[in-house]
C-alpha cells in the first residue's frame, strides 16, 4: 500500500474548491455510460493521478460525484468513464467537447502496482469496474517485463455493456497478454463466453503462490470473485478490491464513505481483501 | 498586569466573579457559555454573568431532561444539556464557497472564515475530551479542514469541574471527567459550602494566563483546603456517575458481534431521528449542497450537518447502502465505540450522555453494549452472512 508521503498531493487550495477544466473529446461506449477527456482550462490543474486513484467530478450549478480515473496524461488530460445513475452523473454524461467541468483530487490509494513487481496478474473487471482498472493496464504495458503472466477478466452484463469496446480488441492482439471477455446473457450474434465473471476464474492460469489480483466491479461480483480465487489457492492477502461508497468531501470529514474502520476516500478505494473479507460478507455495512 | 503563571490557584469570590467575565470581553473575545432557553440549558453568547442559569439545575434520564431550581445560587450547578460546542466550529450549516461562470469555466472564490476570539465559558471534562476528538476528526488527517481549523485557533477553554453528575453522566467509564486533566486555558471549581460561595481557579495555560492577568485584585491566594475541597467535589462527582459503560476491549466486542441479535433488538426500538448524532459533541458527519442562484450564474456550496441514521446518507446508483434501521444503528454504536479508535486513535463517546438523555424513546448505549457483553458470540441469521 502507498503511504502517505508516496501518495501525489491533492489539489492546493481549498480541500473543497473544484479547479475548472474543459472537456476535450466525448465518446459514447454504451447507452447509458459516456467517456469524456479533459484538460486543464486555465493555469492551474490537478496533481499527477495513480491508477486506482479517482477524482470528484462537478457539473456547475448541479453538484460532485467520485469518479475514477480511467486514463491520466502528463500533460494534464483526464479520462473519465461515467454512467448515468443520478443527477449528477446525468449532467456528467450530457457535457459535450468545450464544456467546463470541475475537478478535485487526486484521492486515496490505488493500486498497489509497485508491490506487485515480478508476480503474475489477474485482473478480473465487472461492468464499469473496468475504468478504473484501465490505467493499471496500461501501466503493465508500459513496464511489461517488470510482471509475470498477465491476464483479464472483463465482464458485463450483455455484449452492449461492454465498454471500451474497440480498445478490447488491440488488447486481444497481444501475445504477452490473455483476454477472457464474458457477458451474463446474449443473443446468437455473441459468439464468445456467456456467464458470470466467476465462471471463467477455473479456467484462468495463474500460479497461486506467484499472483496478484485486482479485482473491480459491483461488490457482489468482487465477493464471488474472491472466494472463487480463495478456493484456487490464492490468498486472501494478494487479492485487492476496489470499494465503492457515498461520497461528500472525499478527505476524511463528511463520513459518509465508511466501510468498517476505512474511509473508502482516504484508505481506501483500493483496500485489501483479508482486511475487508469479514465486511463483505455482512449485509448492509 | 500582573503576571499569573500556569499552574497558579487562585480564589475567586462569589462577588468578583464578574471581573472574570469583563476580563475576558475587554481582552476581545466573545463570551459563549451555558443559559436558560426553552426549558433547557444551552450554550449561546453571554451579555453578562447575570445570563448564567443561576440557581437551576437539570434531572436527566433515558428519554428524559427537566430543569429544576436548586435551593443555592450555583452557577454552575448542572451537567450539560443538549447543546455542545461543536456547533461553533463545526455550523450546522456552513458555506464553503461561492462559484461564478466565467468565460469559457468558472471561478471559486472560498469562504472566508471571519470572526471575533471565542471564550467557551463553562466547558465540562467530557466536552474538552470531545473537542479533543474533534480536533483530531478535522486537523488530525492530511488535510485540515479549513472552516474548523480557522475558528479552532481562536478558541479560549474556560473549564468547569463538575460539582454534580447528571443521571446519563458516565464520563468515569469513558476516562474523560469529571475532572479536568488537559486541554483547558483555565479551569473553574465552583465551592458552595465551608464558607462563602466561591470558585477555585487554575491558571492551565498561557493564554488563561494572560486573561487572569488582567484581574489581579479579583483574586485571593488558594489555601491547601481550597485545593482539597475541589478535589472532594469532583470525587463525589465521580462517585455518583448515572450510568457505567465497562471499555475493556469494547472494540474488539463490537467488531466480534456485528450479527448479535440485539441489533434486531434495539432496531425495533429506534426512530432513526438522528437526535442522538445532533446532540452529540463529537458526531462530525454532514453533507454537501449545490445552491443555485435564479440567473445560473452564481452558485453557493453549503456544508450542513447529516446523520448516519438518515436513509440518503450511503445511496449508491439510486438505491441505499444501508436500508434497514439495524444496519444504521449498528453503524454508528460500532463507529463511535468502535472503528473510531483504528480511525483516530481515541473513542467517540466521551461518556456525556447525551444520546440517551435526548434519545426520545429512552435508548440507552450502555445498556446495549451490556447487552452484547452478556451474550458474546450469539448470531441472528437475519443479520448474518450474505452467501
Amino acid at each position: 500500500m502507498l503511504t502517505d508521503a508516496d501518495r501525489p498531493a491533492p489539489t492546493p487550495g481549498h480541500p473543497f474548491a473544484p479547479v475548472p477544466y474543459r472537456v476535450r473529446a466525448v465518446a459514447t461506449e454504451t447507452p447509458d455510460t459516456t467517456t469524456i477527456v479533459i484538460e486543464p482550462w486555465g493555469t492551474r490543474r490537478i496533481g499527477r493521478t495513480q491508477p486506482g486513484q479517482f477524482v470528484m467530478l462537478y457539473a456547475f450549478g448541479i453538484g460532485e460525484s467520485p469518479i475514477g480515473v480511467a486514463g491520466g496524461h502528463p500533460d494534464g488530460q483526464l479520462v473519465h468513464t461515467v454512467r448515468n445513475a443520478g443527477k449528477v452523473t446525468g449532467a456528467l454524461g450530457r457535457l459535450t467537447p468545450g464544456d467546463t467541468v470541475g475537478v478535485r483530487g487526486p484521492y486515496g490509494h490505488g493500486w498497489p502496482i509497485g508491490e506487485a513487481k515480478g508476480r503474475d496478474i489477474l485482473i478480473v473487471a465487472g461492468g464499469l469496474g473496468l475504468p478504473p482498472l484501465r490505467p493499471l493496464v496500461y501501466e503493465l504495458f508500459a513496464r511489461r517485463e517488470s510482471y509475470g503472466r498477465v491476464e483479464i477478466i472483463y465482464g458485463a452484463r450483455t455484449p452492449k455493456d461492454l465498454v471500451y469496446y474497440d480498445e478490447i480488441q488491440t488488447w486481444r492482439r497481444r501475445n504477452d497478454l490473455r483476454l477472457q471477455v464474458t457477458v451474463d446473457a446474449a443473443g446468437r450474434e455473441w459468439y464468445g463466453d456467456v456467464g458470470v465473471v466467476t465462471t471463467r476464474i477455473p479456467d484462468a492460469r495463474f500460479e497461486t503462490g506467484r499472483t496478484t489480483a485486482f479485482l473491480c466491479g459491483p461488490e457482489i461480483m468482487m465477493r464471488m470473485t474472491a472466494q472463487a480465487l480463495v478456493a484456487r489457492g490464492l490468498a486472501p492477502e494478494a487479492i485487492w478490491v476496489s470499494m465503492e461508497r457515498n461520497m461528500k468531501c472525499a478527505v476524511g470529514f463528511c463520513g459518509h464513505c465508511q466501510f468498517g474502520p476505512s474511509f473508502v476516500c482516504r484508505d481506501g478505494p483500493v483496500l485489501r481483501y483479508d482486511r475487508v473479507q469479514h465486511l463483505l460478507s455482512l449485509r448492509e455495512v | 498586569m500582573v503576571r499569573a503563571e500556569v499552574g497558579d490557584r487562585r480564589i475567586l469570590s462569589r462577588s468578583a466573579f464578574p471581573e472574570l467575565f469583563h476580563a475576558l470581553t475587554e481582552a476581545g473575545y466573545q463570551v459563549i457559555g451555558p443559559t436558560v432557553r426553552d426549558g433547557a440549558i444551552v450554550y449561546d453568547r453571554l451579555r453578562s454573568v447575570a445570563d448564567l442559569p443561576e440557581g437551576w439545575t437539570d434531572r436527566q434520564g433515558a428519554g428524559q431532561y427537566r430543569l429544576e431550581r436548586r435551593n443555592d445560587a450555583a452557577l454552575f450547578g448542572y451537567t450539560v444539556g443538549p447543546a455542545s460546542w461543536k456547533k461553533f466550529l463545526f455550523p450546522a450549516r456552513e458555506r464553503l464557497w461561492t462559484a461564478t461562470k466565467e468565460e469559457g469555466g468558472f471561478s471559486v472564490r472560498a469562504e472566508p472564515v471571519e470572526g471575533p476570539p471565542l471564550a467557551f465559558f463553562g466547558m465540562r471534562a467530557c466536552e474538552l475530551a470531545a473537542l479533543g476528538v474533534t480536533d483530531r476528526v478535522f486537523q488530525g488527517g492530511p488535510v485540515a479542514d479549513p472552516g474548523y481549523s480557522a475558528r479552532r485557533a481562536r478558541v479560549l477553554r474556560i473549564a468547569v469541574q463538575c460539582g454534580q453528575s447528571g443521571g446519563t453522566c458516565f464520563c468515569v467509564s469513558m476516562g474523560t471527567g469529571p475532572g479536568v486533566r488537559a486541554g483547558a486555558d483555565l479551569v473553574l471549581t465552583e465551592i458552595l459550602t465551608h464558607g462563602p460561595h466561591r470558585f477555585l481557579l487554575e491558571v492551565a495555560s498561557e493564554a488563561g494566563a494572560a486573561v487572569v492577568g488582567r484581574i489581579p485584585s479579583a483574586l485571593a491566594a488558594a489555601g491547601a483546603e481550597d485545593t482539597e475541597r475541589a478535589e472532594a467535589i469532583v470525587a463525589a462527582t465521580a462517585a455518583s456517575m448515572g450510568r457505567t459503560m465497562p471499555t475493556e476491549g469494547l472494540p474488539e466486542l463490537l467488531r466480534g458481534n456485528l450479527a448479535h441479535p440485539r441489533w434486531e433488538d434495539v432496531a425495533r426500538r429506534c426512530l432513526s431521528c438522528t437526535n442522538c448524532t445532533m446532540v452529540c459533541p463529537t458526531c462530525f458527519c454532514s453533507s454537501h449542497e449545490e445552491v443555485p442562484d435564479l440567473d445560473g450564474r452564481t452558485v453557493e456550496r453549503w456544508r450542513h450537518w447529516d446523520s448516519c441514521f438518515n436513509l440518503a446518507f450511503t445511496e449508491l446508483h439510486g438505491q441505499s447502502v444501508r436500508k434497514s434501521g439495524l444496519s444504521r444503528y449498528r453503524q454508528w454504536l460500532t463507529h463511535k465505540l468502535g472503528t473510531w479508535h483504528e480511525q483516530f486513535g481515541t473513542s467517540g463517546c466521551v461518556g456525556c450522555g447525551r444520546c440517551i438523555t435526548w434519545c426520545p424513546v429512552g435508548i440507552d448505549l450502555t445498556a446495549e453494549v451490556a447487552a452484547i457483553r452478556a451474550t458474546p458470540g450469539a448470531v441472528t441469521p437475519k443479520a448474518g452472512g450474505k452467501t
